[in-house]
């Protein structure tokens, strides 16, 4: 007896299997790169401890398993990480994976909402801009999104602080949630919201300007086609022709940039969270390769690359919903 | 000239602040309650201060655990230990403990803990102490109240007193007993007698701990109800949140110069060296002595005419600082003395000098060639590394600066030896016997961070340091380090350039801040916010 599935689940089935070796490979390759690092953890620890003696820092090692060669390490590395344990933290001195998850919500929630705004706001201004090309409007939109465009994330973190929490103080420096106030409920809600005012919009403003470039051009580039001058002709409105004919095929080449930067969102989250010190994957990431945090650092790989297919996979199937010639093969 | 002015008036502002504490702030002017809100840079892997000597682990673990001894500006104050004296012979020292005093779990606190965490961790686990306690032989409790340390070599009382704020820390031995020490949950959640409780460590922002209701010094203190401790890595959000009042103060340098500077003339914030006495570091600049070159007394010496010290506190440290007399600070009490030879800035005679060694300018422009390893401790030694490689061109020596991160410097300089000339800084804790000594006496292990991995070894020189270490007369002891320090100063085997203290930005709400020679460091029992 054949075994039938519905084709997008076969597809689906097919993208994981192949979705492994790579996976695999991103984290051998990452090992050896992480060890070629001059230093181990425990230089770190004993960095920060301002010195140690000899004893302890070999039996430090010992205890890590850091005095092993590094085939050793990566076969166990690799062995553990099989059965989905990643190991320990010893900076943490917790599970890499509760170190993780306790992260993993923030950075998601700050990804989510900048890339949500960037890409709706980008879309929107996009699309109005090549509407009204050349109009005094456009010049607007278009300035406005060349200075995001050329703003660095931490420059505009920074001045944002300096006029919205020093000047102004309507929002707080940073963190995620008001300290030592004991929110509960929706205070709580609004407390975490206002903390994220300030981060989100650092992060998005890059992207959105990203967008609404491509949006515009590219909804330029579609008006100009012959089925959009067809549809005019057969009497279709101007609504009409902009949600349904222009918009939908202009969207393709911003989709596949919005899958492109989904990773590169998870980089720009490391400035951003450092600044406004918010817990998340960011953060964690950059303060384990300071202090040489392989197991949680390749924790954080593993969950980068996930992400990074899924998000993937994702994008296609969005492709073949937003144009029916592209097929799931 | 700037700079020692700076200095001078810091020093007049501790002592005037000093000689007025007692009259003071009257206990009907004081304001309980409120959260005090602190700065810190980086995240501890551990809270326990038995485990780890490190102002990191203090900052906030001196609030929770207290240690036997503190030191104050009128010299070292009791705490868990009330009496301390030492056997004719050195042999042995015995404490007298606090009566009545209980930890945080309800739990006395008696001699068996003490003899258990000095045993267990003073001796075993502890970073400097280990070798301080090396001849640690046993602690015996006679009653409760009364620790006896035997020793196997004759231990200072000076040294060991001098010692114990940092390294004597007990910790409750009903909690630590029978498990893994190094994984035992309550190295990150401290239980200990101190004025504040711990509640929790939100890794990555931030660390809390509650008022002790029991606390022994009487139901008044602490006069605050909470204190928090908040990651900011960036110093500019850190100086933000200052401005913001979000955070009452930032010490250890934890905001950019130019922000200090900066906020040193905002009225609404105290800035300056006070309480950092204590944990005065000196900046330094290292030789491999392999490299025949640096190895040259000679050059050394020319080097050290070529380096405007006075310049470099000015431009870099902006006059928080002086120039440096050896391995021992102005703040090493008697062990210090100025009487030391010294090389004012000359470049005319440090080429010279240069030229007499055997080195003169080739057809590069040059003499030689340095690949230098800054250290990467901050603002201050990466500006120092810049003002040395261009001091150094301006007498013809090319430098090349190796930049690398903290791992990477400590292998390229202790392990792996890969440079010719080095800087960062080291601190120095109370006594040179359990710190700076480190840096000249040969037979280190290889590897260990801050140590004479210079390939620099002096039998005469080791032979002073291990005299020093066990002279138990205070005042030839005193003489013995005058003589080291000269003997460093002559050949020079590693340059203490410059000695500065740390600096605090705090606000001027906080009441009683910085009134300790180790104050970040100390329990804050006494400290208070005005509203």
């Amino acid at each position: 007896m054949r075994l039938t599935l519905p084709p997008i689940l076969l597809y689906a089935l097919r993208r994981l299997v192949q979705a492994v070796p790579v996976i695999v490979l991103i984290m051998i390759g990452t090992f050896l790169l992480l060890k070629l690092a001059p230093g181990d953890t425990v230089d770190a620890l004993v960095g920060d401890m301002g010195g140690a003696d000899a004893n302890f820092i070999a039996r430090l090692r010992e205890e890590y398993g850091l005095d092993q060669p590094v085939w050793v390490q990566l076969w166990r590395y690799m062995a553990k990480l099989a059965t989905f344990d990643f190991g320990w933290s010893f900076v943490y001195e917790q599970p890499v994976s509760t170190v993780l998850l306790d992260r993993i919500g923030v950075t998601l929630l700050l990804m989510a909402t900048s890339l949500g705004i960037a890409f709706t706001v980008g879309v929107a201004l996009g699309a109005i801009a090549a509407r009204r090309a050349y109009s005094l409007t456009d010049n607007l939109i278009s300035t406005l999104g060349l200075v995001f465009y050329a703003t660095p994330s931490f420059f505009l973190s920074l001045m944002m602080m300096l006029l919205f929490s020093v000047k102004l103080g309507w929002l707080p420096v940073g963190g995620i949630k008001s300290i030592a106030a004991f929110y509960t409920g929706w205070d709580h809600v609004v407390d975490v919201a206002l903390h994220l005012v300030m981060p989100t919009a650092a992060l998005s403003l890059i992207y959105l300007s990203f967008y609404l470039r491509l949006m515009r051009s590219s909804v330029m580039e579609v008006a100009e086609l012959d089925f959009v001058r067809t549809a005019r002709a057969k009497g279709a409105g101007e609504t009409r022709l902009m949600f349904h004919h222009i918009m939908r095929n202009a969207l393709l080449p911003v989709v596949t940039l919005f899958g492109l930067q989904f990773s590169t969102v998870l980089g720009g989250s490391v400035v951003v969270e450092t600044i406004f010190t918010l817990p998340g994957l960011g953060q964690l990431a950059y303060q384990s390769v300071v202090q040489r945090d392989m197991n949680t650092l390749m924790g954080i790989i593993f969950l980068s690359s996930v992400i990074v297919v899924a998000v993937n996979f994702l994008t296609d199937l969005l492709y073949a919903r937003l144009d029916s010639r592209i097929e799931l093969a | 000239m700037k700079g020692l002015l700076k200095w001078l008036g810091c020093a007049a502002f501790g002592i005037a602040a000093l000689t007025s504490l007692p009259g003071g702030a009257t206990a009907q002017d004081v304001q309980r309650g409120g959260t005090f809100i602190t700065h810190m840079i980086s995240e501890q892997r551990t809270l326990n201060p038995a485990l780890r000597a490190s102002t990191g682990v203090y900052n906030i673990s001196g609030k929770i655990v207290e240690p036997l001894i503190d030191k104050s500006y009128d010299g070292y104050v009791p705490v868990l230990a009330t009496e301390w004296s030492g056997s004719e012979d050195g042999l042995s020292i015995t404490l007298k403990l606090r009566e009545g005093v209980n930890w945080h779990d309800g739990k006395p606190f008696t001699c068996d803990d003490v003899a258990f965490t000095a045993m267990e961790m003073w001796k075993e686990l502890l970073n400097y102490s280990s070798a301080l306690q090396a001849n640690l032989e046993g602690v015996d409790c006679p009653d409760p109240y009364t620790a006896v340390f035997n020793y196997s070599k004759p231990m200072p009382i000076e040294l060991f007193v001098a010692a114990m704020p940092d390294l004597g820390h007990p910790v409750p031995k009903h909690l630590y007993e029978g498990t893994d020490i190094l994984k035992n949950k309550h190295n990150t959640a401290p239980v200990g007698t101190g004025p504040f409780k711990f509640v929790e460590y939100e890794r990555g922002q931030y660390v809390m701990a509650v008022r002790n209701d029991e606390y022994w010094r009487g139901p008044e203190y602490p006069y605050l109800d909470r204190i928090v401790w908040r990651f900011i890595k960036d110093k500019s959000a850190a100086a933000a949140a200052l401005e913001a009042g979000e955070v009452h103060e930032s010490g250890f340098i934890g905001v950019s110069m130019a922000d200090i500077e900066r906020l040193s003339n905002d009225e609404r914030f105290d800035v300056g060296t006070r309480g950092y006495e204590n944990n005065v570091a000196h900046s330094t600049v290292e030789f491999n002595h392999r490299n025949p070159i640096v190895a040259d007394l000679k050059v050394r010496q020319a080097m050290y005419h070529g380096l405007d010290i006075d310049y470099a506190i000015d431009t870099i440290m902006r006059g928080f600082a002086k120039p440096g007399r050896g391995p021992i600070p102005s703040a090493g009490g008697a062990n210090y003395t100025d009487d030391v030879p010294t090389y004012p800035y000359d470049p005319e005679l440090a080429k010279q000098m240069l030229d007499e060694a055997g080195y003169p300018v080739k057809d590069d422009g040059f003499r030689f060639k340095l690949r230098h390893r800054p250290a990467p401790w901050g603002e201050y030694t990466q500006l120092w590394a810049e003002y040395f490689a261009q001091a150094m061109k301006e007498i013809d020596i090319d430098v090349e600066l190796l930049t690398n991160d903290a791992p990477g410097f400590l292998n390229g300089v202790y392990r792996d030896h890969d440079f010719d000339t080095a800087n960062g800084w080291h601190q120095f804790r109370s006594d040179p016997a359990v710190s700076t000594m480190v840096w000249l006496r040969s037979g280190q292990p290889n590897g260990t961070p801050w140590t004479n991995q210079f390939g620099w070894k002096s039998e005469e020189m080791d032979q002073m340091i291990d005299d020093a270490a066990s002279e138990l007369d205070p005042e030839k002891r005193a003489d013995m380090y005058h003589a080291i320090q000269r003997k460093a100063m002559e050949e020079l085997p590693v340059i203490f350039a410059i000695e500065h203290p740390f600096i605090s930005v705090t606000s001027k709400k906080a009441q009683n801040h910085h009134n300790t020679p180790r104050w970040n460091s100390s329990s804050w029992y006494d400290l208070w916010l005005s509203q």
